[in-house]
This record gives C-alpha cells, structure tokens and sequence, in this order.
C-alpha cells in the first residue's frame, strides 16, 4: 500500500494549483458577489483541457485517471467552489454516462465537442416531486415514429442554460415487476437550441452562486430516436450508476472548500494577534487545526480511494457514498470551525471562508443528500 | 522547421525567498522552477509549431532532478527532451555553460535556437549570447515579438527606449523576454503523455567539438573569490504617528539633512 | 586557456556606448570607474568608440576622463548590430590588449559583452555593482599563488538575495557589465583632449549580420528616473492609478519624479520605464520616498543605495521599514498630501 502521488499525479496536481491560484482565485469573490457564472474560465478550463480529463484521447480526453480528474476539482475548490462543481458537472454527470452508455455513434458525436470543452453538459434527474426519489419522475417522453417526444420540466440543474448537451432522464411507460407497477424509466440526451426545450426561472442560492441552477422546461420536444441513451427502461440504472460517479466528484469539491478554509485558517491565525499575541499560541487554536487537518486528511483519503475504485471496480457506489458523505460533512464542519476562528472577520464576505460555509452546505445536499448516502452505504452493508 | 529551446531549472523566488537562522539562503527548502524567461522562450517555440508546424526539442544542463523542467516542457507540448548533465560539468561559470549546451547543440538539427534572456538566479544574460559565439550564428536578444518569413526570422528587439525590427537568416538564436508572451499551461493529457516519453540523456562523451579544458569549474575563466548571502543596510527609525505629526516628523528629518 | 602572455595586457577600456551619435550616460558613468581603477593601477583609460561619424564626441570622453579614445568609425556601424560591433569590440581588444574592458549593463552592452567575452576567450562578469582592484585569492592559500592587481567585480544575484565578488585571475581581458546607475561620472574637465586612434579592421557582412527592417522609438515621453535626485515610489498600496496623483503632486513641489515598484506596472497603472528594481531600473537618488510600497527584496536590490529612505505604510511589519531610514507607519492617503502642503507653505 503506497500512499505517495506519482511524480506525474504531483506534475498534474501543481498544474491545477498554479491555474486555480493565478485564472480562478482572482474571480471567486466576484463570481460569488454577482452570481455570475464564469464563462471566461471555462474556456480557459477548455483550452488547458481540464474539461475532459479523465475521457480517453480517442475520443479527444486527456487520457488521464479519474485521481486525476478528482484533483483537478479539488484544486478548483480550494480557491472557488462554483467552478469546481462545473467541471463536476460537466465531467460526471454528462460526459462519464454517454461514455458508459452511448453507442459509439453517440460517442463519436458528443465527447470529443464535450471533452475539449467546446460544448458544455448538465444533467437532468431532478423534479420538483422527484429528488432523491428517482421513482417520482413526471417528466415523459413518448415514441413518435423516428421521435421521442418530451414534455415536463427537471429543477435544480447545475450548469443549466450554459450547458449544450443534457442528460435527461424521462418515463417512456409502465412495466410490471412482482406483480407491482413500476415507472419505466430512460435516459436521453437532448440538445440546447431544440424546439420545445426551454430555460425557466434561475435559482438564487445560498452558496455556489457563480453556478447556473435552471429549471429546465419541455414542451413536445422532439429529439431523434437514436439520442435514447442505453437501453430504453434502463434508465433508473443509467441515472443512479451516473450518480455514483458524481459523487465522487462532489466529494472532491468538498475535499477542496474544506482544505482552502483550513489553509486560509491557519494563515490567518498565525497573523491575528490578540491579548498581545498571534492566535495561533493559543491551545483552543492549536487543537481546533489539529482536529480540522485529520479530518481533512481523512476525508482526502476516502476522496482518493473512491477515486481509485472507479478506475478499477464496475461498481463503486459504496466507496463513492462513504466520500461524499464524509467529505461534505467535514467540509460543513472545517468550514464552520473556520469561519469561528476568523471570529468577526469570518463574517463578512472580503474574507474567503464566508463563501466557503455557504458553498460547503449544498456538498451535503446535491447529489444525494447525506441521509441518502447512508442509505446507500448501509444498505450494502446490511443486507 | 526545427527549434531547439534551452531552459534552465531554477529556485523559485517568487514564492518567497527561504533562509537559514544564521541568515544563509536554504536553497533546499525552495521550490524549483522553469525559468520564466525560458518559458516565454517555448511558448515562443510552441506558437511557431502551431503557425507554421516545427518540432521542438528543449534542451537542459544541470543535475539529474532538472529532467522535471523537460517533463514540464513536454507536457506543454515539446517534442522531445535532452538533459545534459555530467559530473565534470558542474560549477562551470557562463563561459563553460555556454561551451557545453553548444556542444550538445552540435548534434541536432536546427533552424532556430531560442534561449531566454537571462536566468533569475543568476541574472546574467550571457548563457545565450555566448551559445551563438561558439556556432557562429547571429544572436538577437531581447526579443518581444518574433515571425517566420522564409528562411527568415523576423524579430522585434527591445531596448530601453524603442525597438528594432530585425531581420536574420535561420539558423539563428534568439533570446526571449518573460514579457514576449503569456506561456500556456501544460495539459494533464500532456503531463501524462510527458512520463511515459524518454529523456534523452547526455553526458560529457556526447558533446561535440569542445576541449576539457573549458567544461565545469575548471574550465571557467570567472572564479569566485566571495559570496554571501546580502547583509541589509540596518534599519533606520521607524514612527507610528498620526499624519498631522507624520509631516511634522518628515519636515523636520528633510530640514535637518539640507534636503529642503 | 590562455594562460600565457597575461602581463601584455595594459590598460583599463571602457565600451562608450553611443546611440543615434549621442553618448549614452553609461558611458561617463563606466570612464568615472575607470579611472579609479587605473589609478590604482598606475594605467591609463581608454574610451572605445563605435559608430558611423561618430569623431566628433572624442572631446565629450576626454572631458569625463578618457586618455586616449580608439574610434572605429564606419558605414556598418550607423545602427546597433551585434556582429559589426562585436566584430570591432574583439578586434579592438585583440590589437591593443586591454587588461580590463568595461561595458555597460545596458540593452545593447548585455548583448555585445557576452558575445565579444566567447570570441576572445575570456570571462565577463555581468551587471556589476562594485569594481575595485585587489588580491586573488582574497587571502593567500598555500599551495595556491595569490595573484595581485586583480580586477575583483561584486554582483547581486539570485534577485538581490546573495552578493559575489569574481575575478578572471587566468584570463585576459578581464571584462565586466556594470549595471548603469551605480558607478559616478567624474566632474566634466573642461577643454581635456584625448589621444585618439582611429582603426578599422574592415567590415565584411557574413551569415551574422543581419538587417535592421525598422527602428520604432518609444512614443512616451520618457523621464529617466535614473537622473532624478528625488523620487517618490509608489507601490501596490498607493490602490489605484488615479491615487498616483498625490505622488505626482508631492515630487512636483520636491522637483523629483515619479517612480513604483514591479506590482504598479504588472497591474498595468504606469509604464515599466519607471519601475524601480530587479527587473527594473537601479536608483540612487538623495531621497528615497517609498509610499505603500511592501519592500520586496527585489524592489529593495533596486534602490537600498539611495541617500535618504523614507517610507510611509499602513503596514508595520512591511520589509520596507528594514531599509528605511525614517520609516512612518500611517495612512499615505492622509499623509502625502498633508506633506505636499507642508512643502509647499514651507518653500514658497
């Protein structure tokens, strides 16, 4: 058991760091400020090829490992969470299910526009009655000769409006399984500029407001037969296997606003002074980085090894959930104790842990909240 | 069109200067780095790849672990990587430096060799001048602009109060300013792709057409007979005062010198 | 190496850098050095004068110390190339066997000093702060001959942080760059006249020499900050290109100019002709106002010789106050302007 990074992976992860401090740090707090999703950045991300990297060459990727992928996210974290969960996003949810799942013509015509970065993707599962619940799903789509008609609307989508291709999932009907009625569910993938598909309204959010969250909305839109994504009723499997991975970016993300609050925190006590001396000479201090930097190494740990599972298992779910789970929590909790030690300057938003609390919050939400990781982990576990 | 870009592995000093309790540089705790100017210099190269398609070999001379600023120059997109390293080669001054990458270049093909203008730990600006010296070709240095025309290179060379456009037949050398450019960032394919390529290893057998007597520490005309790391001029009076007291302070300290 | 013949070399040169048939400052500045250290070695200084019709600035260099002037004067020397001038530097160097030749740290002297050191085979010291002449080793060695009258040059490097003193004990010439700015012109003797020689070893264009298309001279009224005597630096913390005018206000009423530190420039707020420091210029002016400058090292290499340092930052624990020699902890907002008042009443 090796717990060193290769000298490519320590090449790799100074590249992401070097990017984030000099093209990402400089615009999080305005990126933030005016909930402004940064485009500039993305095509900067493009062109450094971050947005593919864990997507073979083939298929125009970097080629890289998904360690790979999940520093990069990390890095971006550190210094702004909102561009962290668009390379999420993008990566994740969008590219990693048409790479599992598509036929290769569907390949051919998607990822290497995605993986360069030319075109941007989203994912939508999520509805106003259907959230973690995938089984609640009102959005249908019908066949219509060489057609697949969708009507009824996805909410919360990350990258949304931004984003060219999206991964939707919809119900094409009902089957019976032991003798109960069961949606069935399927994958699509549908494309921005398609008659009938529509951006309502933009959510304003606690954290992570540089990211697009739209309402996506369908009316008859007619999308080709042949952009069914996998088999048609394979889509609930399709959906939850594309989550799996999500997770371990959206731990990454986590991984990242926990340690840019740490690194902040720990340059900033060193500096306030207070009762004649800096803070950080005080054991409250001391003791509160000692428990924040465990558990951020922990965290980073679990982050890694879900990272390494999807290069090598078929299934990973747990692995997956155990990272998130954890990683959010110790991204709200290093956040929170981050923003105490800065005291009153960590409530005021020209200091970065402001920002970092807020975002750390929606890491224990999206993507399953941390009640559903438990499910997860535990019904694997409890059988 | 092949270019052979030089690039030096250097101390970061950028990203804060270390020092030992007695005042000395720890040299061991700084990160190293691609030279700046030298990585202006391959950006340089690389544009001209993508313009006109060219391959570009980079070219080192140092210890064993300078094989990292190749792997960092092929993952931005270099060709191919040449480490010059040898232990007859150390502690050579800029003359015996200068010998010793014109030997390796004597191996190579080249229309155009680009080095960076000068080396931030050492300041000094020679490296590439004297490269041109040994192959008998002509140098421009100072570049802030360079164009392909031809067999021609096409360069706008600064100086401090105006610049010359200046025309050269290739093979020629050019030197670059941090400022000709903004380098690209390596890609994490190009990382990848940069660790599974060979380096290309040289040692003192394999330089071409040089004398031992003018390699490494021996070979170099300049000796040091001192170095330190700087003493700071001591530290005058320092006040914190209100500002109508501030200027009342400042007026008396310019009386009392004569200034005013 | 050359090993054999040292002692024919004689003499102490000086490169008198000229453009558009002007002297450039570097060159007094290189003829005040010279001659201390021909002094020192009971020799005289020689000015080597490159350029087409350039004869008529022979009387500038002796009045600032040169003894005798060599011209090399020709059609392909009208413009700064490196091959014709490099081609009469090493000849010069190779007919008349200079013991020491100084040439300015400048555009063209860094260019021309490393390609003239490779084709006579000697070494060169480059950007020199400090030249004067003693013993090699600094402390006899046994087993080690120590060589007198050496030529020890002392330079910054690693950005200012390490300081070397070099000397070329084998070879000769022994050359050095020496960053303009640091050494001091002698006071201009009026009616002083120079033995001149002219020589030409004859130009011939070859693969080296290549062709100046266009000249663009700099649009911008250029101030040289190197020539101010008082300069008020601005930094980072001055906030903003328009609060530049409090300092502008402050040098006007001092006489002094305006100068900053490298974050000024790279945020684009002044031009880079007037950045002070490492990659800048190098000032020593009588007073030194430093005004939210932080103290960078490579700032501090830039103008710690200045006469009088004053700096004025909000900051307490700023490097600059580690050089200052008054040093005012406040608000520049509040204070620059109420000196420029203050000045003002006083010196009208």
């Amino acid at each position: 058991m090796d717990f060193t990074l290769s000298k490519k992976h320590e090449m790799a992860r100074s590249l992401f760091k070097e990017f984030a401090e000099n093209e990402v740090k400089p615009l999080a707090q305005e990126t933030d400020e005016n909930e402004q999703f940064p485009e500039e950045t993305v095509k900067k991300m493009a062109k450094a090829g971050f947005m593919g990297i864990p997507v073979p060459k083939e298929y125009g990727g970097q080629g890289c490992d998904p360690l790979t992928y999940v520093m990069c996210v990390e890095e971006l974290s550190k210094v702004c969470g909102t561009t962290g969960v668009i390379v999420s996003a993008h990566t994740s949810l969008c590219i990693d299910p048409i790479q599992t799942y598509g036929t290769e013509a569907q390949k051919q015509k998607y990822i290497p526009d995605l993986a360069s970065g030319r075109k941007l993707g989203a994912f939508g599962l999520t509805e106003p009655g259907a959230g973690t619940d995938a089984q609640g799903q009102q959005t249908k789509a019908v066949l219509d000769g060489d057609e697949w008609v969708i009507n009824g609307s996805k909410c919360f989508i990350t990258n949304g409006k931004y984003a060219d291709v999206y991964i939707v999932i919809a119900v094409t009907g009902v089957v019976e399984k032991r003798g109960r009625k069961m949606k069935e569910i399927s994958a699509f993938i549908v494309e921005k500029g398609t008659p009938g598909f529509s951006f309502g309204t933009k959510e304003k959010k606690m954290g992570i407001r540089g990211s697009a969250t739209y309402e996506l909305i369908f009316e008859d839109c007619r999308i080709p037969k042949e952009n069914l994504l996998g088999k048609q009723g394979k889509g609930f499997g399709i959906a939850m296997h594309t989550l799996d991975g999500g997770r371990i970016g959206i731990a990454s993300q986590a991984l990242g606003l926990a340690e840019g609050a740490l690194e902040a925190t720990i340059a900033y006590v060193q500096e306030r002074k207070q009762f004649g001396r800096s803070i950080a000479k005080f054991q409250n201090t001391q003791f509160q980085i000692a428990d924040m930097a465990t558990k951020v190494e922990a965290a980073k740990l679990l982050v890694y090894k879900a990272a390494m599972a999807k290069a090598t298992q078929k299934v990973y779910s747990v692995e997956a959930a155990m990272a998130k789970l954890y990683a959010a929590e110790v991204a709200m909790e290093v956040t929170t104790k981050a923003v105490q030690l800065h005291g009153g300057y960590g409530y005021i938003r020209e200091y970065d842990v402001e920002r970092m609390m807020r975002d750390a919050k929606i890491t224990e939400i999206y993507e399953g909240t941390s009640e559903v990781q438990r499910m997860v982990i535990s019904g694997n576990i409890i059988k | 069109m092949k270019i052979v870009v030089c690039v030096k592995q250097v101390p970061d000093t950028k990203g804060g200067v270390k020092f030992n309790p007695d005042g000395t540089l720890d040299r061991g705790a700084m990160l190293t780095i691609m030279n700046p100017d030298d990585k202006a210099g391959l950006e340089a190269a690389l544009r001209l790849k993508d313009q006109y398609g060219a391959e570009v070999t980079v070219l080192t001379m140092g210890l064993p672990k300078a094989e990292e600023v190749l792997r960092e120059a092929m993952a931005m997109g270099a060709d191919k990587g040449i480490l010059v390293t040898d232990r007859v080669l150390g502690g050579a001054d800029t003359w015996a430096t200068s010998t010793t990458i014109a030997g390796a270049i004597r191996n190579l093909d080249y229309d155009l060799i680009i080095t960076g203008r000068q080396a931030i730990d050492g300041d000094t600006a020679q490296v590439g001048p004297q490269i041109s010296e040994h192959l008998d070709i002509p140098v421009i240095s100072y570049a802030q602009d360079i164009k392909i025309e031809g067999d021609s290179v096409i360069v706008e060379r600064q100086y401090e109060d105006r610049y010359h456009v200046v025309k050269a037949k290739m093979p020629c050398l050019v030197t670059a300013l941090a400022e000709l450019n903004e380098p690209r960032y390596m890609t994490p394919g190009g990382i990848f792709d940069a660790f599974e390529a060979e380096i290309t290893t040289w040692g003192r057998k394999n330089l071409k057409d040089v004398d031992d007597s003018n390699l490494g520490l021996n070979g170099s005309p300049t000796k040091i007979a001192k170095a330190s790391d700087k003493v700071r001029k001591g530290a005058g009076e320092v006040v914190t005062l209100d500002p109508e007291e501030a200027v009342d302070y400042l007026m008396g300290k310019l009386k009392e010198k004569h200034v005013i | 190496m050359n090993i054999m013949g040292l002692e024919q070399y004689k003499g102490v040169y000086v490169f008198a850098q000229q453009v558009d048939n002007e002297l450039s400052g570097i060159a007094f500045e290189l003829l005040g050095k010279a001659k201390e250290l021909a002094k020192d070695l009971d020799t005289d200084v020689t000015a080597v004068l490159i350029g087409n019709n350039v004869k008529g600035l022979v009387d500038e260099l002796a009045a600032f110390g040169a003894d005798k002037v060599i011209v090399v004067d020709d059609p392909e020397l009208e413009v700064y190339r490196t091959e014709p001038y490099a081609h009469a530097l090493s000849s010069v160097i190779n007919e008349y066997k200079p013991e020491i030749v100084l040439v300015g740290a400048t555009a063209i002297g860094r260019d021309l000093g490393p390609r003239v050191s490779a084709r006579v085979a000697t070494g060169l010291t480059a950007d020199c702060t400090v030249l004067e002449i003693g013993d090699f080793p600094l402390v006899a060695r046994p087993g080690q001959e120590q060589k007198h009258n050496q030529l020890l040059m002392t330079r910054p490097a690693f950005g200012g942080n390490t300081i070397a003193t070099i000397a070329c004990p084998d070879n000769r010439p022994q050359m050095a760059t020496v960053r303009p700015g640091v050494m001091q012109a002698i006071d201009r003797i009026e009616g002083a006249k120079a033995e001149v020689i002219e020589y030409n070893p004859g130009f011939t264009p070859d693969n080296k020499y290549v062709e100046v298309l266009e000249v663009v001279k700099s649009v911008v009224d250029v101030v040289d900050i190197m020539d101010a005597k008082i300069l008020v630096s601005g930094g980072r913390g001055v906030g903003s290109p328009e609060n530049f005018q409090i300092l502008k206000d402050l040098a006007e009423v001092l006489g002094g100019e305006v100068s900053c530190s490298r974050a000024v420039v790279d945020n684009g707020w002044l031009p880079r002709d007037l950045q002070v420091g490492q990659t800048g210029k190098t000032v020593r002016p009588q007073v030194y106002f430093a005004i939210g400058i932080s103290g960078a090292i490579q700032h501090v290499a830039g103008m710690e010789e200045s006469d009088i340092i004053i700096a004025i930052n909000k900051d307490e624990t700023a490097p600059i106050f580690e050089v200052a020699d008054y040093g005012i902890v406040g608000d520049l907002n509040k204070i620059v302007p109420a000196l420029t008042a203050a000045l003002k009443a006083e010196l009208n």
